[in-house]
């Protein structure tokens, strides 16, 4: 019996079939290629975040561009956060996936809130719960593309940790993504090997000189930059957009 | 009751011969049993007050709270039954995330009660649920504009400049409806709170009982929250000496 629900049946044997797609007999078929998994790749990307903590709290550095491949896009993208009196936040890597962390770590903030039990999020539970989030991602190949730096004060002591893309997450006294990694992280450790305990005017000078590095060094950076700050008698604050002084006389051949 | 055991208050999906929903009704008696709740609008504001029944010495003091945080901005206080209102709570606030993240801002209040009414509403049209055996006030301060809804479990919701539900309703009632509450403003409304419910709190057959205050104004910042311990003590006493006042009256008229 003829089913309208079901295809009609081909014309004749191996022949074509009404309302499909055919192939001449003996042609072979190319077999169908995997979809495009747009999901797993950047597009619009920011590039290194530096942070380093002080005596009484934590710096995270970024700066303001969004990238589109090499071509510099979107040049007022901020990517350094309040997350509650206790933490700020940086992140790296593609912005859209930044922006939609950020909006679910917003919302879990109000979440505590509504509790109503008079207690504030600290850096390690938000460091873990996004580790715990970033490797659920990671496992479903689907992973969130970014770098992120969670700073903070865990009872009055700076924190600083980082997860990245795969889940992998650590703390450290300073820590630099991206291309940061590369350039500003030996800059950081150097100035930390000579001097153990810094203060926040000599942590300011050492992020200010990185992003100025990273500035001559990264092709995806840009001068103007955004600074967070968590500090046990100041709090929190954003600063910027601050400009890094730039000096290209000595590109010149004289 | 005259209609009792005729067969009709079985589910709430009949309606009775003379056109009540009997599960309905019996869903407002619910209410009725626990302790008074109002929510005075001010100028500047609103204050939630609750009378929150002690039944047993035993309890620890800070449990079972009948006034709870939905958003940051939007505050709610039931009366009836209180993992019913439990319930209440848990969807409004899924509600008011949902829509910050579908629309990026927080939620009007106007919106949050269509949709929790609508709700409410949705259990007293089948026979298989019983409708909730609360009524929540919802309170907001957004845009310089304080707004406040009273649900009941019929679903039905009206905005108010001051309302009350619970045991002692009428004579709260009566209590606001001699406040100029277009005229007060919430440091002043605070007082008066909670002299209606120490007024309206019934000696004889409930001892023990926790006042709770919240606010939504200017001066929390258009955040809801527990009035300061300082303004709440202000006001208990404020009410305790209100009500000696009254019973020495009283003597003096024997």
């Amino acid at each position: 019996m003829f089913n309208p629900l079901e295809s009609a049946p081909p014309l004749w044997h191996n022949g074509p079939v009404p309302g499909a797609f055919y192939n001449f007999p003996g042609t072979q078929r190319i077999p169908a290629a995997n979809p495009i998994t747009h999901t797993q790749s950047p597009v619009t990307t920011s590039t290194s975040i530096i942070a380093i903590t002080y005596d009484k709290g934590v710096l995270i550095a970024g700066d303001l561009v969004a990238s589109y491949g090499s071509l510099a896009r979107y040049r007022n993208c901020p990517r350094v956060i309040e997350v509650n009196p206790n933490i700020i936040l940086g992140a790296g890597g593609d912005y859209a996936d930044f922006q939609y962390v950020k909006s679910f770590i917003e919302q879990k903030i109000i979440d505590e809130d509504c509790l109503d039990d008079g207690l504030k999020m600290k850096p390690k539970s938000l460091y873990c719960w996004l580790t715990r989030i970033m490797y659920q991602r990671r496992s479903k190949l689907d992973p969130f593309w970014n770098n992120l730096v969670v700073g903070g004060l865990q009872d009055g002591v700076p924190f600083l940790g980082t997860i990245d893309k795969l889940g992998t997450a650590y703390t450290d006294k300073v820590i630099c993504t991206g291309y940061g990694a590369h350039i500003a992280l030996p800059i950081l450790r150097d100035a930390l090997d000579k001097k153990t305990n810094l203060n926040l005017n000599d942590a300011k000078a050492l992020i200010k000189r990185c992003m100025e590095v990273l500035f001559y060094r990264d092709a995806r950076s840009f001068p103007k930059y955004q600074l967070g700050i968590i500090d046990k008698d100041d709090g929190v604050k954003i600063e910027g957009p601050l400009t890094v002084e730039e000096n290209w006389n000595i590109a010149y051949m004289t | 009751m005259s209609s009792i055991g005729t067969g009709y208050d079985l589910s709430a999906s009949q309606f009775s011969p003379d056109g009540r929903v009997f599960q309905v009704e019996y869903a407002m008696k619910a209410v009725e049993n626990s302790g008074t709740v109002i929510g005075l609008r001010g100028t500047d504001g609103i204050i939630l007050a609750a009378e929150k029944l002690i039944m047993s010495k035993l309890h620890e003091n800070t449990t079972n709270k009948r006034i709870f945080n939905i958003d940051r901005h939007i505050g709610m206080a039931f009366s009836g039954l209180i993992a019913d209102a439990r319930q209440i709570v848990e969807i409004a606030r899924k509600e008011a995330s949902n829509y910050r993240n579908q629309y990026g801002s927080s939620i009007p209040l106007k919106y949050l009660n269509d949709r929790v009414s609508m709700y409410m509403h949705a259990y007293t049209l089948y026979s298989a649920v019983r409708p909730f055996g609360c009524s929540v006030i919802l309170a907001s301060y957004q845009d310089d504009e304080p707004n406040m809804f009273l649900i009941d479990p019929s679903g039905v919701s009206y905005g108010y400049f001051g309302c009350a539900t619970g045991k002692a309703k009428q004579s709260a009632k009566t209590e606001i409806e001699k406040l100029k509450l277009g005229q007060l403003s919430c440091k002043e409304l605070v007082k008066e709170a909670a002299k209606i419910v120490y007024l309206v709190h019934d000696e004889l057959k409930d001892k023990n009982f926790e006042l709770e205050l919240s606010w939504i104004c200017k001066d929390s910042g258009g955040l809801h929250v527990k009035v300061p311990e300082s303004v709440y003590a202000d006001a208990e006493k404020a009410a305790k000496q209100a009500m000696e006042a009254d019973s020495e009256s009283d003597t003096e008229d024997m």
